[in-house]
């Protein structure tokens, strides 16, 4: 187990470093920032000042270096915009992210789950069809669609909820629906097959067969066995609590990190691009990580395999 | 032992009736739509009413059934029916392109994998650790803010999309199919590894394969029109669903036709792609399950 | 004679993982193993699951490739695995599997399958690839309207067939046969044994024949390894081997092989734990099981003694008896 945990930190750990050397790469190969921030008429002198304050006239692998060795002391960079450190930009957004977020996580659980356990135990009833149906139509309705859709409803025709920005909790409704419809279909999708793929394997005809309690059939032997897929989608949800909101964001003009991302891309402002894009892999592979550890705890045999 | 296809275990206590040899409706109106998208796609040139950047200004906004217009003009008096005979051929190629990049990236990885195991799958998995963890659409923004949108560079990145499904099952087949199996005892006849890959393993993977590209695909298109909807996919003067969306949002209150109908059309196309995908894969492919 | 295959020492150490740790535990599945095949000759090998022998079987072939030791064909050392000398040399050694259906792809019609080695090491024209085609079907009896069947349409012992008729198809010099029967009716296995014994007696192909079946073995085989936990412990001419076994381990086997007409009270019963190649027992491997064992067996590995001038055997308590007769 121990061998298993170290393997598996060493792993997240290069994945952090790939994070990080693919947003250097990009970010420093695809253009002069220089020239993008000042704009074309400034005199060379002036670009030449700004790249040397920046770092940008050194070669390539002594500002990888540079780079790598101040994210390891904590230091991401000020915002080529304004001055401020990266770091302090992108957290002060967090809040606001996760006000949608993680009521839309609440909402894709509680929803998602119930009804695709519900439709495989009721398999082929009308409930199930129902459940598949809207299952379907949740996660193939692009989230933007399905937010505009939602304003139009809700804003436009019958003028019960804002339509955009940010204030009060109501504000934060239709934003929150628009992010959890599509998680609420594929977990319901996935319950379903999961449990319907339990259902059929013989240990639980044999608990049935001598006598457990329908219940306990359900609860004690499919559940558990079930819930290994499950935990993988769950996994991934979580670890886009922070990205999972960038499209919904924009349409609602919500102040997260999201807007952020889109606003700093349009403006490419590299340190604060690149201190987004690692915290959003940083939260990805930690729940990753999480979830692998769950594995071995719910279900034994994966325990003792090597890494992949 | 039979190879007739399987039904389906009977679940504890529910009697399943045997299966229905008809194509079910949702399925057959699936194909039904999928087949309109392909000849939309391939005969946009000859079926659309204008050109995709035909102005007339004084029938800017008009709504859907106005005659000559029958889906209604946009902001600038452009057609919104032609544009999105336009729109769905290019985001039908985008996908289609995409789709077929990854499947064949991600197959050839998985071989690769299962062939030469060791350093080559340790790097494969990396490869997979770090697509999963920056989603897809960050990093797709990223490379496009920052190196712009081409349709080229679009195409090439979400050929990136989805990879990782096709390797993992390559990689599975392929080591299951080496281990004692028909591509074992083809290497023991003394095939080289190209033979055995291609005439051997690939075809008995690809029924696998194709119910992952239609799993692949719907979302391919999803992705892209996001992208072009943030305005960093397809650019104007060129258009595709989730830009015409995009643009179609600043009239959302006065004329909301210019984005409810490519957004209809996103909605029918993936779901039709899903249906019939689910379908396949129970027809295809008894193993997945 | 010279010999079609000469193994010297032949070493296969498996890394297997156990435990929640993952210590790594090396097996010795293969453990210095020597072996000669005359041409046109059957050895048979047997020994209980675990012994090792089919691992050997894929070693003889240069499948599975030897840690330690060396294999020659033909007075030629085996070329390193899927170089294109290793892959030139298929078509001169074959190998017959356990499970025909497993082995062969079930997509292409068993015309195909049969055809495959002449398209891979490109013997003959299209159309004398046809004929040959047809030819191989009848030498293995399978009727020319098969030709265009799947593998899931025909019966177990006709795909067994098919198998070996692509095995023969490049006019191979050896053919290694992995239980080749174990996975058929037993209505069916004597058909195959039969149609294996028939073609070798026709193509003088040099065969060898891995199987825990002593019956089959004894019918077949002209000489006789039987192993244990990845060592050969006795070899010999079939005939005698079986009907004078030497090594405690071969004597259980054989008496353990029913025959009609002899009374079941002096068999001798193997006892204890089936082995276990990852915890090899120090000194003989058999001793655990062994009714005869004593203290020299608990500590040194017994070395194959020749017994006579065609025998050999590994076992302490033989060797000395053997001195003791000499003596």
């Amino acid at each position: 187990m121990i061998r298993f945990i170290s393997l598996r930190l060493f792993r997240a750990a290069l994945t952090v470093l790939a994070v990080m050397t693919f947003a250097f790469v990009v970010l420093r190969m695809s253009g002069d920032p220089a020239q993008v921030l000042l704009g074309p008429d400034v005199p060379q002198n002036v670009i030449d000042d700004f790249r040397a304050d920046w770092g940008l006239d050194k070669p390539l692998w002594r500002q990888y270096l540079a780079y790598l060795g101040a994210i390891l002391t904590g230091d991401f960079g000020l915002s080529m915009r304004g001055g401020a450190p990266a770091l302090d930009l992108v957290l002060e957004r967090v809040p606001a992210t996760l006000i949608l977020t993680i009521p839309a996580l609440f909402l894709k659980l509680s929803i998602g789950i119930p009804a695709g356990i519900y439709a495989a135990l009721h398999r082929d009833s009308t409930i199930d069809r129902g459940v598949i149906v809207l299952a379907i139509l949740g996660f193939t309705v692009p989230s933007f669609v399905m937010g505009l859709v939602l304003v139009l409803i809700f804003s436009i025709q019958l003028g019960l909820l804002p339509s955009g920005g940010f204030g009060t909790w109501l504000h934060a409704i239709l934003p929150a629906l628009t992010i959890s419809v599509g998680g609420i279909g594929l977990l319901a999708r996935f319950s379903r097959s999961a449990m319907i793929e339990v259902m059929g394997q013989p240990f639980i005809r044999t608990a049935s067969a001598k006598g457990v309690k329908w219940r306990d059939v359900v609860w004690g032997h499919a559940l558990p066995n079930a819930a290994v897929p499950i935990v993988t989608i769950v996994g991934f949800m979580v670890g886009s609590l922070i990205a999972g909101a960038v499209v919904v964001e924009t349409i609602f003009s919500w102040p997260g990190i999201g807007r952020l991302l889109i606003v700093s891309v349009s403006n490419r402002d590299l340190a604060v691009v690149q201190c987004i894009l690692l915290l959003i892999a940083a939260v990805m592979v930690c729940s990753n990580l999480i979830v692998d550890l769950l594995y071995g705890w719910l279900d034994p045999r994966l325990r003792a395999q090597p890494a992949h | 032992m039979s190879l007739v296809t399987p039904t389906e275990t009977a679940p504890h206590r529910v009697v399943t009736l045997p299966r229905k040899r008809r194509i079910p409706l949702a399925v057959a109106a699936g194909l039904g739509w999928l087949a309109l998208m392909v000849i939309c796609a391939v005969f946009a040139d000859l079926i659309r009413p204008y050109d995709i950047t035909q102005m007339d200004l004084s029938a800017r906004l008009s709504p859907p059934g106005t005659p000559g217009h029958w889906l209604g003009t946009d902001e600038l008096g452009r057609d919104v029916l032609s544009r999105l005979f336009q729109s769905v051929r290019v985001s039908l190629v985008i996908a289609f392109g995409a789709t077929i990049i990854s499947a064949v990236f991600g197959t050839t990885l998985g071989f690769l994998a299962a062939q030469f195991r060791g350093i080559i799958e340790h790097l494969v998995v990396m490869l997979a650790d770090f697509q999963a963890a920056l989603p897809f659409l960050i990093m797709s923004l990223a490379v496009l803010a920052f190196f712009g949108s081409s349709m080229i560079l679009l195409v090439g990145l979400m050929g990136f999309y989805g990879w990782e499904r096709y390797a993992r099952i390559a990689r599975g087949l392929a080591i299951s199919a080496g281990a004692q199996g028909y591509a074992a005892a083809v290497v023991q006849l003394g095939a080289t590894p190209r033979r055995v890959y291609l005439n051997h393993i690939l075809p008995n993977v690809a029924s696998t394969l194709i119910v992952s590209m239609t799993l692949t695909f719907p979302e391919i298109i999803l992705m892209e029109s996001g992208l072009s909807f943030l305005g960093l996919g397809v650019q104007p003067p060129d258009t595709s669903l989730g830009n015409m969306v995009g643009f179609g949002r600043e009239y959302l209150t006065t004329a909301p036709w210019i984005m409810l109908g490519p957004a209809v059309v996103i909605m029918f196309t993936t779901l039709s792609i899903s249906l019939v995908g689910d379908w396949l894969r129970d027809k295809l492919d008894p193993t997945i399950r | 004679m010279s010999f079609l295959l000469e193994a010297d020492d032949l070493v296969r150490v498996y890394t297997g993982r156990g435990g929640l740790l993952g210590k790594a535990q090396p097996v010795r599945a293969v453990d210095g193993v020597s072996l000669r095949l005359g041409r046109g000759e059957t050895l048979g090998i047997v020994g209980e699951s675990g012994s090792g022998k089919s691992t050997l079987g894929r070693m003889l072939l240069g499948v599975d490739p030897a840690q330690g030791g060396t294999v020659r064909f033909d007075g030629r050392p085996m070329p390193a695995r899927n170089t294109t000398e290793w892959r030139a040399l298929r078509a001169r050694m074959q190998m017959v599997f356990q499970d025909p259906l497993a082995a062969l792809d079930r997509r292409l019609t068993i015309a195909a399958q049969i055809r495959e080695p002449l398209d891979i090491h490109r013997i003959g024209t299209e159309a004398s690839r046809a004929t040959r085609v047809t030819e191989l079907m009848h030498a293995v009896g399978l009727r020319p309207d098969q030709a265009k069947r799947f593998p899931h349409e025909l019966s177990g012992g006709q795909r067994q067939r098919v198998v070996i008729a692509r095995a023969l198809a490049t006019k191979a010099d050896m053919l290694v046969c992995d239980e080749p029967v174990s996975a058929l009716d037993v209505s069916i296995q004597a058909q195959v044994v039969n149609l294996l014994r028939m073609l070798q007696k026709q193509t003088g192909l040099s065969m060898v024949f891995i199987s825990h079946d002593l019956k089959v073995v004894r019918n077949l085989c002209d000489r006789v390894a039987v192993m244990y936990l990845g060592r050969i412990v006795e070899e010999g001419p079939s005939e005698h081997l079986f009907a004078n076994p030497r090594h405690p381990y071969t004597q259980a086997l054989v008496s353990s092989v029913p025959e009609p007409g002899r009374r079941l009270d002096g068999r001798v019963i193997l006892q204890g734990e089936p082995p276990n190649p990852a915890k090899r027992p120090p000194g003989c491997a058999f001793h655990p099981r062994c009714l005869r064992a004593t203290d020299i067996c608990r500590s040194g590995i017994p070395a194959l003694q020749p017994l006579g001038t065609d025998r050999t055997a590994a076992c302490h308590l033989v060797a000395g008896e053997t001195r003791a007769e000499v003596a």
